[in-house]
């Protein structure tokens, strides 16, 4: 049950998104999530959604496999909805008690739930196709001339690389602890909401006490194999920039220089 | 009350590209006051085999009798089946969670809807049963002991349920030598403590399944490769190794000083038995009425 959660894990693949370079395609989600917010009205709304159309296609991720990790964050989607669907003024579409919806309400409302879908899934085909060192190592040179500044890259990258490494071992830990409970008779389904609440600190409490046994030992590996923080640390891969990797620049910037323009001119 | 196995079939992450076959129509059964010992290499099944046992796995096809009750119907009440099978996870001290080592055991029988004292009453049995002093421990926090004593405590929470079947995945995993013989004639006291209670026992040594087994399951690649008496099975020693297993040190003994054209019987699998029948070997004698296992070699 645990393990359905999809969002924010690697599908293991060789398409040409799992091929680029990891900061292009840092960048490249970073870009998009913010023409997102950039687009007001349905045209490029529609340029937005077969863009990324086109770039799920290409992941070669099937789609069931990415909705699946919506609907972990349906309610939050819902929530946006309803919300922005009674701030707005304008023509009254729909009056129920003192609330009204309006024509205005009802656009925004839709453009809100269809940002956040777009964001999610946009954001999930990075972490899709990349996988998780590609993604800190590629964040790490991203961020590496911040570190003239004083910003801790390497450090943010290695903290960023064991949180998502351990993300699976801890859902392997929680699952493992829930079915010991359940074997002992625990009951996680059923029953009123401070009935389940109380459920969970069965699970909670050895979920923590192996979250802090397994961050221990990892400590102790990491210094028995001499870490001692970026200074002087060399890649045994290192990152170049390929011919496909210019092609998605260029493609990116288009993309995003046609959205702008239809922001000025709309 | 006997365990029946039909034709089950597990299947993880269906339909994706990580998708494995975790069991593939095993089938078996366990009669009544058997124990059973489980043997296989990492990844062959087993735990996932355990799982499907306590209902906590559902499998793809075939199904489960406990007793005459199908586990994997669609409808069954699972706490039902829990009352009546408990199982004893891997390292079982990780899931310890109360204040108290008390409560902490009282946590399954509380969880079957037991009455006070009752449960009170399982409680000092269980802790007993698992040779701690329920006075001296009972109000300690379970996270101020040894490991060994943790998974005492744990194997008592799973106890205090009194179940008619006791699954128990790799009991002895991590223990000193003391610890792993006091956890195992634990679960053999358990075992003649509870009329016609059933054992199945996990374990990656052979000597302990010699030992203790009635029984003997070996998994291979999710499916069912041998099913007999010790002596059955461990006399493939050829092709246990090929599955990346072992037989016990005894008839491992017995095989190379047959070899030698000593003749001890292959399925000794305490040390005074073997002992003795070296020693009457080497008294002179050249048939033993004791040992005839060897005569064949």
């Amino acid at each position: 049950m645990i393990r359905d959660i999809t969002l924010g894990q690697y599908y293991p693949g060789d398409s040409i998104l799992h091929r680029l370079d990891p900061r292009i395609k840092i960048l490249a989600t970073l870009a998009y999530i913010i023409l997102l917010f950039i687009v007001n009205e349905w045209i490029g709304f529609a340029a937005c959604f077969v863009f990324l159309a086109v770039e799920v296609a290409l992941s070669k991720v099937p789609l069931s496999y990415i909705l699946r990790g919506l609907k972990v964050i349906f309610l939050v989607i819902l929530f946006t909805f309803v919300l922005n669907l009674f701030m707005y003024d304008g023509e009254v579409l729909v009056r129920i008690w003192k609330l009204t919806i309006t024509d205005q309400g009802l656009k925004r409302a839709l453009f809100m739930a269809g940002r956040l879908i777009l964001l999610i899934i946009s954001s999930s085909i990075l972490t899709f196709t990349t996988t998780p060192i590609q993604l800190t190592n590629g964040l790490e040179r991203l961020m590496k001339p911040l570190s003239k500044i004083g910003v801790p890259s390497h450090e943010i990258a290695m903290m960023m690389s064991i949180a998502l490494r351990f993300i699976p071992t801890l859902l392997d830990e929680t699952d493992k602890i829930m079915k010991a409970q359940q074997a002992r008779g625990a009951d996680f389904e059923s029953g009123n909401i401070l009935h389940r609440a109380k459920q969970m600190i069965p699970i909670l409490v050895p979920l923590f006490i192996s979250a802090f046994r397994i961050a221990q030992d990892m400590a102790l590996a990491m210094e028995a194999r001499c870490y001692h923080g970026g200074q002087g640390r060399t890649s045994m891969t290192e990152m170049r920039f390929r011919r496909r990797d210019y092609i998605t620049a260029v493609i990116l910037l288009l993309f995003a220089a046609g959205i702008i323009t239809l922001r000025v001119l709309i | 009350m006997s365990i029946e196995v039909r034709n089950i079939t597990h299947i993880y992450n269906k339909g994706l590209p990580q998708e494995s076959v975790a069991l593939k129509d095993v089938s078996f059964t366990v009669e009544d006051g058997e124990f059973l010992g489980i043997i296989g290499h990492t990844g062959s099944g087993k735990s996932t085999l355990l799982q499907h046992l306590d209902g906590l796995l559902k499998p793809d096809e075939g199904q489960i009798l406990i007793g005459d009750v199908d586990i994997t119907a669609p409808k069954v009440s699972l706490l039902a089946v829990r009352r009546q099978i408990g199982l004893v996870f891997q390292y079982p001290e990780y899931q310890l969670f109360d204040e108290t080592v008390a409560a902490d055991v009282a946590f399954g029988p509380r969880n079957l809807g037991l009455g006070q004292e009752e449960i009170d009453e399982r409680v000092r049995e269980s802790l007993s049963m698992v040779g701690l002093d329920y006075e001296k421990i009972k109000d300690k926090s379970p996270f101020d002991f040894s490991g060994g004593q943790k998974r005492r405590i744990a194997m008592a929470g799973v106890l205090a349920m009194r179940p008619r079947v006791l699954i128990l995945d790799e009991p002895t995993a991590g223990l000193d030598p003391r610890a792993h013989r006091d956890v195992l004639n634990m679960i053999r006291a358990y075992h003649k403590s509870q009329a016609d209670s059933i054992i199945i026992l996990v374990s990656h040594n052979m000597n302990d399944i010699a030992e203790y087994a009635d029984r003997v399951l070996v998994m291979d690649k999710g499916q069912v490769r041998m099913h007999g008496t010790p002596k059955e099975v461990f006399a493939r020693s050829a092709e246990l190794r090929e599955i990346g297993l072992d037989i016990p040190d005894l008839a491992d003994l017995a095989e190379k000083l047959l070899a030698r054209g000593l003749h001890v019987p292959k399925d000794a699998f305490t040390i005074p038995e073997m002992a003795q029948a070296i020693a009457m070997q080497l008294r002179g004698g050249k048939t033993d009425p004791a040992a005839e296992g060897g005569e064949d070699a």
